[in-house]
């Protein structure tokens, strides 16, 4: 099915919610194709296109509500939607928390779209693949990628008149070139808007180079540690604090955020002062869709930590009501502020620490503290007198990004980094940090 | 845990009318006529449709009941010695037979960067077969209302047991998956799983201190019969410290002791680092299993097909040529199979049409063999495929997926209390905590649900803070004990992630209580602000 534009998405959506008998009706319709290439051991794995679109109906007789989706568009098709969704609704116990449908929105769209984007082909993604091998191949060494492309819509429209549309577009690649003994391994990625200002053979180049330069690692003991952790490095573990943020989590005692004796920690200074968070889905660099498609809520831009400061919670409709707050929209990006200098000045200016490119299997330890472990992997290398003096062997790290964020040295110029476990997309500096905790050596190259 | 959210909402009556197998049929010979005629020197057709149902509750109220449907057509060919692969989820001959020539046209595309053909293992073609999960209640005919019921009740125990708040949750699945091939193999498959999580979280609001204790069950291959708890389904922990569960469960009786125990943890002792002798339920051990054993003799991991995420394999394959690699301690027998009745990895055949069969993956220690598909079984020598292909859905492209990893019972007669009765410094560890994980599976860091004291033979107090840290062929080689047969029971994980784009499957991980002597055991406990 092609993609819809704004009338044949509203007409739809008019037909659902004429359709339907229950108290109120909320409708989401979404589309896109979806185009990626893999390959592995020099050579493509997998290729394929996915197209699909998605209408999803959910309607509420009181506190009572169904949702059903469909796949078709015929008048019958949408009708059987709505009468499933009632079936359901029909079925379902009442739910205290049950918030009514909010009303009409003024939407101020997100710039999401970039036709570049849009065009990417077959041939283009090809091309990207064969950039990464044959560069590999001349060095003699493997290389193993997956880039991916995304054009869509998203529609979100209810029965009190809410309705908005917008199209969006996504890359996304990233590699990992070894060496044929396998003791070197490097690896780099690259998330944009505009596929113009994609570079293949820049991302490829960069992997190939830390490849090569990692073999023959030395181990270092475990311990704490200055670090530079490049964007990449940085991006699960911070985005992974964010869910502390939840202002029903913080009042209800199982969050970071938490008081003791009770409340939440709003305003209070948990961060060094250069910490600078926010989300806005206007960003130039990190743009998302205007509104959060579970409220239906305008996203704004919201500081979220300022100078080092909580500055804002998220709020649920259900938890701003019950606490006389007010509401907030899921957010989609967050953008943390940076400084002017490139990840080789922030080399240049330190005396002694580790380059880590990337962290690997991160996982909660103690929601507490927000304890996290994980990896580092694929080039991690040991600094002395502002430069790249030899790899090392990777280390687990058991660290809490509150720590992390309170241990900043430097920060360098942010780059936009897609969520992978995490579900923002992420403007991220380079960050130079000391006492980074390391704790035990892993032999995996 | 990654939820699958993609799929259209069904009504529950809807749900029980397969789609007949003469359609199923007819639309796959569209296909692999249409990729035959185009150049395939190979082609295999699914036609899924997967039916989903979640149910969310959090503390007395329930949150959401999701009915999802997904249906669709997936089309592999090989076509100048390249694989293809398109889907479509229009179900007529004309976008089907359209979805095999994309596919061609994208395997002819792909054929320019690749360096040898790919090589299938032969499958004899078995012609019209049909399999189905063994089951006797179905939970789509359950009315919702007793699910519900039926969580808010687990979580009233653990409220009324001591948890602050509780959330509860029920993933039911069923897969019908049609498969065709060239090969000459139409087979029809009903898949079902269910899986009920539950978590405690107990508050100290004036220490500020927060805990939680998930449930103990194990997702199971098998039908809604898994609730009707039955004396037979009940396993008493070591020195009794809680009670677990094997082919039933009480969720209701574990939602309680969540209750019980996530309030308990927040006075627990906090454990001193050092070296333990480690004492493993089950619950806890299959995890350890599924990390450093099953993802790690995934032969496409070793091969390098994994290495941009997943990652690589420190059991490489000289390894394994050598005869004499000591993965671990002679007591250690790893075997592979998909037919365990009850098992999340039990189908009749793989999604290349392999019959699943049982395999070593380690024998008495030593790294034996591998996890295979269709088209890697030549690289170590093997006839056939060992049935390991696997898609999580119509529109995604099968590739090498873990079937059920499981380490053998001991053959001495030992239950876990005459275990623990030889430890003289160790610690009791159940239920699957936080795990990670290196990407060539050496350097690991796990943690649990309960952990407690042993001194001197003796179960002692509830401990916490504790995760063990070691690397995977050291600790196998300190496996010293494994309780005999009457203690092996599955775990398993109901979505496990792998690939680009990323998919999920499922699996089980059978054991018994386990005895690993001298592992690192850290203090996780941190101060912040």
């Amino acid at each position: 099915m092609k993609l819809l534009n704004q009338e044949e998405s509203k007409r739809i959506c008019d037909k659902v919610m004429a359709l339907s008998h229950a108290d109120e009706c909320r409708v989401s319709l979404s589309g896109s194709r979806t185009g990626n290439i893999r390959y592995a051991r020099n050579s493509v794995s997998t290729a394929g296109l996915v197209e699909n679109t998605q209408l999803t109906v959910s309607v509420a007789f009181g506190k009572r509500q169904g949702t059903a989706s469909i796949n078709e568009f015929d008048d019958a098709s949408l009708e059987k939607a709505v009468r499933r969704a009632e079936d359901v609704a029909r079925l379902a116990p009442e739910n205290p928390e049950f918030m009514p449908a909010i009303g009409k929105q003024d939407f101020k769209g997100s710039n999401t779209y970039n036709a570049n984007t849009a065009a990417i082909d077959p041939d283009f993604r090809a091309d990207v693949a064969a950039q990464g091998i044959n560069a590999a191949r001349k060095n003699k060494l493997v290389a193993a990628g997956f880039f991916t492309d995304s054009t869509g819509f998203e529609v979100i429209a209810n029965s009190n008149g809410l309705f908005g549309y917008q199209q969006q577009t996504s890359l996304d690649f990233s590699l990992t070139v070894r060496t044929e003994d396998g003791r070197g391994s490097g690896w780099s990625s690259s998330a944009a808007y505009d596929a113009k200002r994609f570079d293949a053979r820049a991302v490829s180049d960069i992997a190939i180079e830390k490849a090569l330069r990692s073999v023959d690692a030395k181990a270092l003991e475990p311990g704490r540690y200055t670090v530079i952790l490049e964007p990449a490095a940085t991006s699960e573990l911070i985005g992974r604090m964010f869910g502390g943020f939840d202002a029903r989590r913080a009042d209800e005692g199982r969050s970071f955020l938490s008081k003791k004796g009770g409340g939440n920690r709003l305003g209070e200074k948990l961060f060094d002062e250069q910490v600078n968070i926010w989300a806005d889905p206007w960003d130039k660099d990190a743009p998302v869709l205007a509104w959060d498609a579970q409220s239906m809520m305008p996203r704004q831009r919201t500081d979220v930590v300022k100078n080092g400061v909580v500055s804002s919670l998220d709020y649920s409709r259900f938890w701003a009501q019950k606490q006389g707050k007010e509401a907030t929209a899921r957010h989609g990006n967050m953008i943390i502020a940076g400084g002017t200098k490139s990840l080789e000045e922030l080399i240049a200016s330190t005396k002694k620490g580790v380059l880590v490119t990337r962290t690997w299997y991160i996982r909660m330890v103690d929601p507490q503290s927000v304890l996290l472990t994980g990896l580092t992997r694929d080039g991690t290398f040991y600094i002395e007198d502002g430069k790249i003096k030899h790899p090392i062997k990777n280390f687990r790290f058991n660290e809490s990004p509150v720590a992390m964020l309170n241990n900043i040295d430097e920060l360098g110029r942010s780059q936009l980094i897609s969520g992978d476990e995490v579900p923002y997309q992420m403007m991220i500096p380079p960050m130079k940090l000391r006492d980074f905790n390391f704790t035990s050596l892993s032999d995996a190259v | 845990m990654l939820i699958p959210v993609f799929g259209n909402a069904i009504a529950a009556e809807e749900l029980l009318n397969p789609m007949a197998v003469a359609f199923k049929k007819s639309l796959a010979d569209t296909a692999l006529n249409a990729a035959t005629k185009a150049g395939a020197t190979y082609c295999d057709v699914r036609i899924g449709r997967y039916l989903n149902q979640f149910v969310t509750t959090r503390d007395l109220n329930v949150e959401n009941i999701v009915n999802t449907e997904s249906s669709g057509v997936g089309v592999r060919v090989i076509a100048n010695g390249a694989y293809g692969f398109c889907s479509t989820n229009l179900m007529t001959p004309d976008a089907v037979a359209d979805a095999a020539r994309q596919a061609v046209a994208i395997a002819r595309a792909n054929a320019k960067l690749q360096d040898a053909p790919i090589q299938l293992a032969p499958v004899k073609g078995v012609g019209e077969v049909a399999w189905a999960t063994p089951f006797t209640k179905d939970w789509r005919t359950v009315p919702i209302k007793d699910k519900a019921e039926m969580l808010i009740a687990a979580n009233k125990a653990g409220l009324d047991a001591g948890a602050s708040f509780m959330q509860s949750l029920l993933f039911q699945v069923n897969q019908q998956k049609y498969f065709a091939s060239t090969d000459g193999s139409y087979i029809d498959q009903d898949i079902h799983r269910l899986w009920s999580p539950v978590t405690a979280t107990a508050v100290d609001k004036a220490s500020g201190k927060f805990r939680t204790r998930d449930g103990l069950s194990s997702p199971a291959g098998m039908g809604y019969e898994f609730f009707d708890v039955k004396p037979e389904h009940k396993v008493r922990a070591a020195g009794g410290v809680t009670q677990l569960y094997k082919g039933g469960y009480d969720l209701i009786e574990d939602a309680r002791a969540c209750g019980r125990q996530a309030r308990e943890k927040l006075t627990a002792k906090s454990v001193e680092p050092g070296k333990y002798d480690l004492v493993l339920s089950p619950e806890h051990l299959f995890l350890t299993i599924h990390e450093s054993i099953g993802h790690a003799t995934e032969l496409d991991r070793v091969l390098g097909y994994e290495a941009n995420y997943a990652g690589t394999s420190f059991a490489t394959l000289d390894k394994w040529e050598s005869k004499k690699f000591k993965y671990g301690s002679e007591h250690v027998n790893i075997v592979a199979d998909k037919t365990t009745p009850g098992s999340l990895g039990c189908v009749a055949y793989d999604d290349e049409g392999v019959a699943s069969k049982r395999w070593d993956l380690i024998r008495n220690g030593i790294l034996v063999n591998y996890q295979v598909t269709r088209d890697q079984a030549h690289i170590i020598g093997e006839k056939e495929s060992q049935g390991c292909s696997f898609a999580d859905s119509w529109s995604s492209v099968q590739f090498q997926r873990m079937p059920n990893v499981s380490l053998e019972a001991g053959k001495k007669q030992l239950t876990p209390d005459e275990m623990v009765k030889d430890v003289k410094k160790g610690i009791y560890i159940l239920g699957r905590g936080s795990y990670s994980i290196d990407q060539q599976r050496y350097n690991f860091q796990f943690g649990g649900q309960l952990y407690y004291e042993i001194k001197n033979g003796k179960i002692g107090p509830m401990l916490e803070d504790v995760a063990y840290q070691s690397n995977t062929q050291e600790f196998w080689n300190a496996c010293t004990a494994i309780c005999d047969q009457r203690d092996w029971r599955m775990g398993g994980s109901f979505f496990d992630g792998k690939g680009q784009p990323p998919q999920v499957s499922a699996v089980s991980h059978g054991s018994s209580t386990s005895r690993f002597n001298g592992i690192n055991v850290i203090n996780t406990a941190r101060k912040i602000g």
